[in-house]
């Protein structure tokens, strides 16, 4: 068995050559962006972007960090929405879980049915949209970037559920609960430690799932550009750019609601808001790819 | 004294029960604000919106703003690019997906398999903002790298954001780059749950890589295929904003392929402030999903009772 015949070894290396083959379709693109926003301005204007740029310069980051608040204030928008808003779903999601997951709780089976409906029919953006904004007034609000569809999400209040009723052993709870703990303590002393690994799977995505939502800043916040998360700055730098591409000749009658950065720090700035994903990317890897299977096994 | 005890119980009971119910209070508070809410306002698509005198107080117009809609011909080309792109999304995407899974499956180097899964996941990791950035690297129509290498072989350069004729295959493109990694992952977990002995019996009788794979691996694979082809059509009417409204940097000129439904209710809505449209663009698409994802998991509930989501 152990040895590999000939045949063998020449479907392996094919299968490897595949495999880099698309590592470089995935790297590649990334690594223009980041060399783009590392060439020197003039080269870039004058040859375009390229992976082997003519001369290296490290202005737009250096301009990013010194000059601009703005953008410092974005990616502390970013940072503040994804602690609060994970932090939050962190504590609502297992809270509606557990008692989905304990049979003696009467009521389980309407409750999960409230819960799941919402992942069959939704009102429409329209509705959500006026009520958010004729209603209950969060548009350019800090809670515009945090409430709308981010802050629990039914998905995953089942997933944790069918977590807590596989790994959790019922006679941890009975006796917890003959001890005369309160169901508070029991979810948070006896259930919670066994779920560490759900607890970081829906943490993490949820986490990634506010680092990079640009779509509530999009609706929401449409005054008060101080309340940018670092994605939506970015996207209102994008549709700058295509501003300027629709109406190149009549450039001087437009009045640019961000300063707009050259072309260098606007590649800088995308890679800025990719770096914390990639920094972290290799520590919640394992997490990461477990969430995907569990997800895939189901709800 | 029997009826004392029954009420004794029921009380008993009903304290059991409180704990539970205030610990779904908050969970349930949003559901009810966030998706419950919202759903009694479809009735806003079936009125005259004027919000001096708030919604139910607005003219009811029964299906005049339905019927507005579906005479312009946004309405045809938004449903006609949603669905297909959609189509061709699924399509394309289970095949690779289920391509790539049995290739992984098929290395023999574990940290090869590793490293490969890792970097192909990167894409789904990063916002479809930082896509369009990258895309607007390749393609933008001065310094794109496209471009400059088109020009380097003497071929004419193109003004991409503005030729809606190739927008169907980037956009296919950049939709398999970002998703096929991660569905990939779906497919190689269902493919690790495959009985390992069923292969060596396969060995034992003389069967090839290719017959294994083609004969025992997708046969035991199609369920799950199935099964997640059809979950995503009961999606079909839901496109990925972000792709077809950053990718494309909104470009007027790519419309007629670029506008899916999602793209249509948020220009008509904060664009053009049109709530009698957006509306019932909104409440076109939420009805027929919901139709199609109950019929859908009617389909699924026939072929393998397991998988159904209800």
């Amino acid at each position: 068995m152990g040895v590999i015949s000939k045949q063998e070894k020449i479907a392996q290396v094919v299968l490897h050559m595949i495999f880099i083959g698309m590592c470089l379709m995935v790297i590649i693109p990334f690594l223009l962006l980041f060399m783009s926003s590392v060439t020197d301005e003039n080269v870039l204007i004058r040859n375009g972007y390229s992976l082997f740029p003519e001369k290296f310069s490290l202005d737009a980051y250096a301009y990013i960090f010194i000059r601009s608040g703005a953008i410092v204030r974005a990616y502390g928008v970013s940072i503040f929405i994804t602690i609060v808003g994970t932090a939050f779903n962190l504590i609502i999601t297992p809270l509606l879980a557990y008692p989905l997951s304990r049979s003696e709780f009467k009521y389980r089976n309407t409750v999960t049915f409230i819960v799941f409906f919402t992942m069959l029919f939704n009102g429409g953006m329209v509705s959500s949209y006026i009520m958010w904004t004729r209603y209950l007034n969060i548009n350019n609000t800090i809670w515009a970037l945090i409430f709308p569809n981010l802050l629990m999400s039914p998905f995953n209040v089942i997933l944790m559920k069918n977590f807590f009723k596989a790994n959790v052993p019922n006679e941890l709870i009975e006796s917890a609960r003959m001890d005369g703990g309160s169901e508070l303590l029991i979810l948070t002393r006896v259930v919670l430690p066994l779920s560490k690994a759900i607890m970081a799977t829906v943490g993490l995505f949820v986490a990634i799932g506010y680092w990079n939502d640009w779509l509530n800043g999009l609706y929401y916040i449409t005054k008060r550009t101080e309340l940018f998360s670092l994605q939506n700055y970015l996207n209102r730098i994008l549709q700058d750019i295509q501003y300027l591409n629709s109406s190149a000749n009549t450039v001087s009658n437009y009045t640019q609601s961000i300063s707009m950065p050259t072309t260098s720090i606007r590649m800088a700035l995308a890679v800025v808001g990719v770096v914390p994903i990639m920094v972290l990317y290799p520590f919640f890897q394992k997490y990461f790819v477990k969430g995907i299977t569990i997800g895939a096994v189901k709800g | 004294m029997r009826q004392g005890a029954v009420r004794k119980m029921k009380k008993g009971s009903f304290t059991k029960q409180l704990p539970f119910l205030l610990m779904t209070l908050p969970g349930l508070l949003y559901l009810l604000i966030n998706n419950y809410v919202p759903m009694f306002g479809i009735v806003i698509a079936f009125k005259d919106i004027d919000f001096a005198k708030g919604i139910l107080g607005s003219e009811w117009v029964g299906l005049e703003n339905f019927k507005f809609l579906f005479r312009t011909n946004d309405a045809f080309v938004m449903t006609r690019n949603t669905i297909c792109y959609n189509l061709v999304f699924i399509l394309l995407g289970t095949a690779f997906s289920v391509a790539v899974a049995i290739m992984l499956n098929e290395l023999i180097s574990q940290r090869g398999k590793k490293i490969y899964q890792t970097v192909i996941l990167l894409p789904q990791l990063i916002s479809i903002i930082i896509v369009a950035y990258i895309v607007y690297a390749f393609l933008n129509p001065e310094s794109g790298m496209v471009n400059g290498l088109l020009s380097a072989m003497g071929l004419e350069e193109i003004s991409w954001y503005s030729e809606k004729k190739y927008w169907p295959f980037i956009l296919t493109f950049v939709n398999l780059w970002k998703s096929v990694g991660y569905s990939s992952i779906v497919y190689l977990a269902a493919i690790s749950g495959i009985d390992q002995s069923i292969y060596e019996a396969a060995k034992v009788d003389g069967a090839g890589r290719f017959r294994q794979i083609f004969q025992l691996t997708i046969p035991l694979l199609k369920p799950t295929i199935i099964v997640l082809i059809l979950m995503s059509v009961g999606r079909i009417m839901y496109s990925d904003f972000g792709l077809f409204y950053q990718v494309t940097m909104n470009s007027g000129a790519l419309y007629e392929y670029t506008n899916t439904i999602d793209t249509y209710i948020y220009r008509a809505l904060l664009q053009l402030n049109d709530i009698s449209m957006s509306s019932a663009a909104s409440v076109y698409q939420s009805l027929v999903g919901f139709v199609l994802i109950m019929a859908v998991n009617m389909i699924v509930k026939k072929i393998d009772q397991e998988n159904a989501l209800f």
